[in-house]
């Protein structure tokens, strides 16, 4: 039975609530496992559509030529697509993840503020809508690329004004979102569990969500700025007024760059959950694990103008921003050894959830090395605003945080829905997904050490045959993802499988996953925790474990 | 949009095999790119030069690093799995092991970093150049001025090629030529061997201008003016593209520059010069009223307005424009005396080249409530010079 889709459970002493229903059960939604579910359906959702828009660009690019769109309607789609799987894809996956498991490993009965929890997830739907349906207004959807870099942004139609709207509300649900997660996290971990003993995905999301508190303002305000200087007569990025282009990207990238940890550090976090696990072995080097994480979080405010090496800032700011970027790869390599080190000398076995673990763990070093590669001031300038940094963002972005989140739904879906997926399937799943992604990606590095520059709807035909294979393993890798939803994720939904055990990552001796949402029944009950449990010494187990029944 | 028949047709072509087909008899572009090239452009300058033998040394560095750390990560996955029977060790920290893992890369970081350093110093050294151009960047094709050095007051515009453009369009179905999208009216020309400083900014929105083969990329900024630039160590033809999104015809805005030898430069020069001294007032070139008019429109702005107001009222003792019996007079030698020598209080305008002032009569004769329908051309008023 499947906790997700059914009625919530039927224990003989919970009756003296009433278990919502239908559509109520819904929208009035404070459970944490509900509202979870409702933001991994909904980013979900925006991934498939971003998705589209990427098959419609890639479609464009298959050869030279102008041949479905034009020029136009082409930068809205590379606009959109990225607006799309930034703010309505990446981001709400993660805090679906963090509603869902943040509570259960730290055991919580809920998030502090369930109330506000549930304006935070319904805030993004009208945000969703505004931001698909901007295709529809009058000029068609913004097209001044996901960064919406002033002035060009001065000379969009009205539906600039309705994304910046859009990302306010997303903005409001963010900020919201992280307040409840702080305030969770530092308040209602059950007695023993410090914040030492704590899993990594509640520290990573710990710390994305100061950054986020500390960031979303900023971009409110470059998009503010751009809002007035459209209609109020401001000249902020005006230069006719006295204003500066350059100091929107300041302020742009000054969120932006901590943006894109904030949209890999819960990544990090679910690879420190899966690889334990099926390494039979405890995560080499927690406290280093935090401290890198940390250093990761702090370092990444001083690094943001490396987005903007060739706007002819002086000598000393390219020299600054370039070693600061550059350090940042020192602990972010220490967190890739830490994975590998719990790994070596483990026990390992690779169901699906590793497998993804792994996978990301090597693709995602070749983003950061290309990324490495980018941090290099003298060779930014060649290859900035080429398809060489497009190709480095998606192997950090999709195949890094999208690939977490494959490890971290195929981890803990038997938890939500009661039911094992089909390993076959996921194993399918995990190599489509692995081989289509690198066909389409990894060829982007020749183009951009070749000149071709970004957001060109068309380009000198010597760039043509590595413009068709990407496009070949784009819709490879869509209809992967297609797959996945309709063999992997609905008979889930639908509770068809295997019944899921309590511990289905465990063995007979016990070695395997650790951690409170163990403790709970497959499917989760609506409620968990509704008393504080007692923790062992380790912090991670109750003391008197139970298995099979329910928690109080 | 195309029609719904192409679309479906194009949505049948098989797979990349075809469509790359289609294209297969491209060639590599000297100065511009490679077919399926996987390397960055054959370098033309010495930063160039430098940028790749960064690119090398940080591409094999992490290359090195990259196969192995996974090499150690692999082989563990292969002996440290349960199905081979191995049991798992309880090991699960150690300071010493995490203070070398996190200096060892501290120290290769800083490795990196060093080379890079005088790299950054050298691109940024703009001073002493032979030659300094401002690259102005329009939606959507590039505008040079060349400010100092041979061939100051050069001046032109470069944008793609129509018949490219118009070929995107049109699919691009087809052989299309090797410099596709690439070829421009009018390159930048500039001498071999001479230290070239570009300055950029940009007529309306953000643009930037990259010549890879030169490894220069400076973003056009609107309002501001930034500079990089590049002494190019071989003649020939270098290609470049607008590196910043901006608007719809972002992709159609190339760069092309020709670097010749010293006597072609020269000989170039002369001859703009000579095209530039023709182009600009061609006392015998014969004018359509609109263009004339258009072009008065300016010429009255900055000269006659001050007095005769925009509106052509005059005010006191300024004579109005519009009604005026002079402007209206059919003798059209009458406004012409007026303007070349002045009258009373207003000075002579004979300073003006005979074009401006036929520009300028022709539009009061035909701005406000005047509507002679007469054109004075630019010999009418040579004509009268002297008289």
């Amino acid at each position: 039975m499947s906790a997700v889709l059914d009625h919530p459970g039927h224990h003989a002493h919970d009756d003296h609530h009433h278990a919502p229903a239908g559509w109520r059960r819904w929208v009035y939604a404070t459970n944490h496992k509900d509202i979870g579910t409702l933001y991994l359906l909904f980013s979900f959702t925006m991934l498939m559509v971003g998705g589209v828009l990427a098959l419609l660009i890639r479609a464009e690019l298959f050869q030279p030529g102008l041949q479905l769109v034009n020029p136009e309607l082409f930068n809205q789609l590379t606009t959109m697509h990225g607006l799309i799987m930034v703010f309505g894809a990446i981001m709400p996956a993660f805090v679906g993840f963090a509603n869902w498991m943040i509570p259960l490993q730290i055991g919580a009965p809920d998030m502090a503020f369930a109330r506000m929890n549930n304006f935070s997830f319904w805030l993004l739907i009208p945000a969703g809508l505004m931001l698909v349906g901007s295709f529809f207004m009058p000029g068609g959807a913004p097209a001044a690329g996901w960064t919406l870099y002033a002035p060009l942004t001065l000379q969009m139609g009205p539906s600039m004004d309705a994304g910046i709207f859009a990302m306010h509300i997303m903005g409001a649900s963010s900020i919201m979102g992280s307040i409840n997660i702080i305030v969770t996290v530092l308040n209602m971990r059950a007695p023993g569990m410090t914040l030492m003993k704590m899993p990594m995905f509640c520290w990573t999301w710990l710390i994305t969500a100061y950054l986020l508190i500390a960031v979303m303002p900023v971009l409110a305000g470059a998009i503010t700025m751009t809002l007035t200087d459209r209609h109020l007569g401001t000249t902020f990025f005006n230069p006719a007024g006295g204003g500066d282009p350059v100091m929107y990207q300041h302020i742009f990238w000054f969120f932006g760059h901590p943006e894109v940890y904030i949209m890999i550090l819960p990544a990090f976090g679910i690879i420190s959950q899966v690889v334990p696990a099926f390494s039979r072995k405890r995560l080499f080097g927690y406290a280093s694990m935090v401290y890198a994480t940390s250093s990761i979080a702090i370092l990444s405010f001083i690094v943001w103008a490396h987005h903007m090496f060739t706007t002819g800032m002086p000598v000393t700011g390219q020299l600054f921003f370039m070693y600061a970027t550059m350090l940042i790869a020192v602990p972010t390599a220490v967190k890739i050894f830490n994975w590998i080190a719990t790994m070596w000398e483990g026990s390992m076995t690779f169901e699906t959830p590793m497998l993804w673990a792994v996978g990301f763990i090597f693709v995602f070093t070749i983003g950061g090395f290309t990324g490495l590669i980018l941090a290099m001031a003298p060779i930014d300038i060649v290859l900035q605003d080429t398809y060489y940094v497009v190709a480095h963002f998606h192997y950090v972005l999709v195949a890094g945080s999208l690939f977490a989140m494959f490890a971290g739904f195929y981890y803990w879906a038997p938890k939500w829905t009661g039911v094992m997926y089909n390993e076959r399937m996921g194993q399918i799943h995990f190599w489509w997904s692995m081989i289509s992604f690198n066909i389409t990606f990894f060829v982007m590095h020749f183009l951009g050490l070749a000149g071709m520059p970004r957001r060109y709807a068309d380009y000198p035909a010597q760039f043509a045959d590595f413009n068709a294979v990407a496009t070949i393993g784009a819709f490879g890798f869509g209809l992967a993802q297609v797959f996945f939803f309709f063999v992997v994720v609905l008979p889930m939904m639908r509770g068809q499988g295997e019944p899921a055990p309590q511990r289905p990552w465990n063995d007979a001796d016990g070695k395997g996953a650790e951690g409170l949402e163990w403790e709970v029944p497959s499917p989760a009950p609506f409620h968990t925790f509704e008393t504080p449990p007692q923790l062992d010494a380790s912090g991670n187990r109750l003391l008197q474990p139970q298995l099979g029944g329910r928690s109080h | 949009m195309k029609s719904i028949s192409d679309k479906l047709a194009w949505l049948l072509l098989p797979l990349g095999a075809f469509a790359t087909a289609a294209h297969a008899d491209t060639n590599d572009l000297p100065g511009g790119p490679a077919v399926r090239q996987l390397n960055l452009h054959a370098a033309a300058t010495r930063i160039a030069v430098e940028q790749a033998w960064l690119h090398w040394f940080m591409l094999i560095t992490c290359i090195v690093i990259f196969v192995l750390v996974f090499a150690v990560m692999f082989y563990s996955i292969w002996k440290h799995r349960r199905s081979r029977g191995h049991k798992p060790a309880s090991f699960h920290e150690s300071v010493t092991v995490e203070v070398v893992w996190t200096v060892i890369p501290f120290l290769i970081v800083i490795g990196m970093a060093l080379p890079a350093t005088k790299v950054v110093v050298a691109q940024k050294d703009t001073s002493n150049a032979d030659l300094t151009i401002k690259a102005t960047g329009y939606q959507w094709k590039w505008g040079y001025d060349y400010l100092k050095g041979e061939g100051e007051g050069i001046s032109f515009l470069s944008a793609l090629d129509a018949g490219h453009r118009q070929m995107s369009n049109d699919g691009a179905s087809g052989a299309v030529p090797d410099n596709y999208l690439l070829q421009v009216d009018n390159p930048l020309v500039v001498p071999v061997n001479k230290k070239i400083r570009i300055i950029t900014t940009a007529n309306d929105v953000i643009h930037a201008w990259g010549v890879p083969a030169f490894g220069v990329k400076q973003d056009a900024i609107p309002g501001f003016v930034r500079d990089t630039w590049f002494r190019s160590e071989k003649t020939g033809d270098f290609y470049g593209q607008c590196y910043e999104l901006c608007g719809k015809e972002h992709a159609y805005m190339p760069i092309h520059v020709k670097v010749l030898s010293q006597q072609d430069y020269a000989a170039w020069v002369q001859g703009e010069q000579k095209k530039m001294a023709a182009r600009a007032d061609d006392p015998n070139k014969v004018w359509v009223l609109d263009d004339l008019a258009k072009r008065g429109e300016k010429v009255y702005a900055a000269n006659c307005a001050a007095c005769h107001q925009p509106t052509g009222k005059g005010a006191g003792p300024i004579k109005a424009l519009d009604g005026s019996p002079v402007v209206q007079d059919p003798d059209k030698t009458k406004e012409i005396h007026v303007v070349l020598n002045g009258r009373a209080a207003m000075p002579a305008w004979k300073q003006l080249s005979d074009t401006d002032l036929a520009a300028v009569i022709t539009y009061t004769k035909n701005n406000w409530s005047n509507k002679t329908g007469q054109i004075v051309q630019p010999a009418e008023v040579l004509a009268q010079r002297g008289k």
